[in-house]
């Protein structure tokens, strides 16, 4: 399991490859692989977006990405999780955050896939200033329920 | 020994801080830490509150040596 916070853009694809070289040299027991990438788009709120700066609490993010992993372990079957997330200055088509499982079987490295995401959408400590158009920056309010929204 | 209050994003901007410092004299809630600096503000509404890098409620009694935080809603991912 490894968590990262990247100031810099990354790879997603390259990070997977390399994780993967790494740790599961060994391990023939991966049935199943989901990989979640979300980018920046250059919209939001009805407003073309120029760029963003991603702000986090160091120590806190960690300790809460932490946790929600080993609930997910605790509920699934997991092989193996990586969950990177970029801070600092971010254009669109960027990447923002990867969150990567591996399992044996389908349906765990799906739902837990879906449930590391949604609870960093949640409870992780990032925040976003968005840079509009028109060079006038404003705070992201709150994410949406991934669930029930679009 | 003290206590460490620490503020984040927007929040921080609103308030003009990042940190503030409290010696410990006795056990207090963390809504309590938030009238000790802000005097006279409430707390915006849907303020998030942590003690130790875990979330906590405004009712949460801290200790000395605990570092609190508030910060708005997250927005990461």
């Amino acid at each position: 399991m490894a968590i990262q916070i990247k100031t810099e853009i990354f790879d997603p694809f390259e990070e997977i490859q390399a994780y993967q070289k790494k740790k599961f040299a060994d391990i023939k027991s991966i049935g199943a692989s989901t990989i979640f990438i979300g980018t920046m788009r250059d919209f939001n709120e009805g407003a073309p977006i120029k760029s963003m700066t991603l702000d986090y609490y160091p120590g806190m993010t960690e300790k809460q990405l932490d946790k929600i992993i080993l609930s997910a372990q605790q509920q699934w079957q997991l092989i193996d999780c990586l969950v990177i997330h970029r801070v600092g200055h971010i254009l669109p088509n960027e990447p923002i955050v990867l969150v990567a499982v591996w399992s044996s079987h389908r349906g765990d490295a799906y739902e837990a896939n879906r449930f590391i995401m949604e609870r960093l959408k949640s409870e992780a400590p990032f925040w976003k200033k968005e840079l509009l158009d028109n060079n006038q920056a404003r705070w992201v309010i709150k994410n949406t329920n991934g669930y029930t929204s679009n | 020994m003290s206590i460490k209050v620490r503020y984040f994003a927007s929040l921080k901007e609103k308030i003009g801080r990042s940190e503030d410092t409290l010696p410990y004299l006795k056990p207090m809630t963390i809504y309590e830490v938030w009238h000790h600096f802000n005097v006279g503000t409430t707390i915006p509404e849907n303020t998030l509150a942590a003690v130790n890098m875990d979330y906590a409620s405004l009712d949460s009694l801290i200790k000395d040596g605990d570092e609190v935080a508030f910060f708005p809603p997250v927005t990461g991912g």
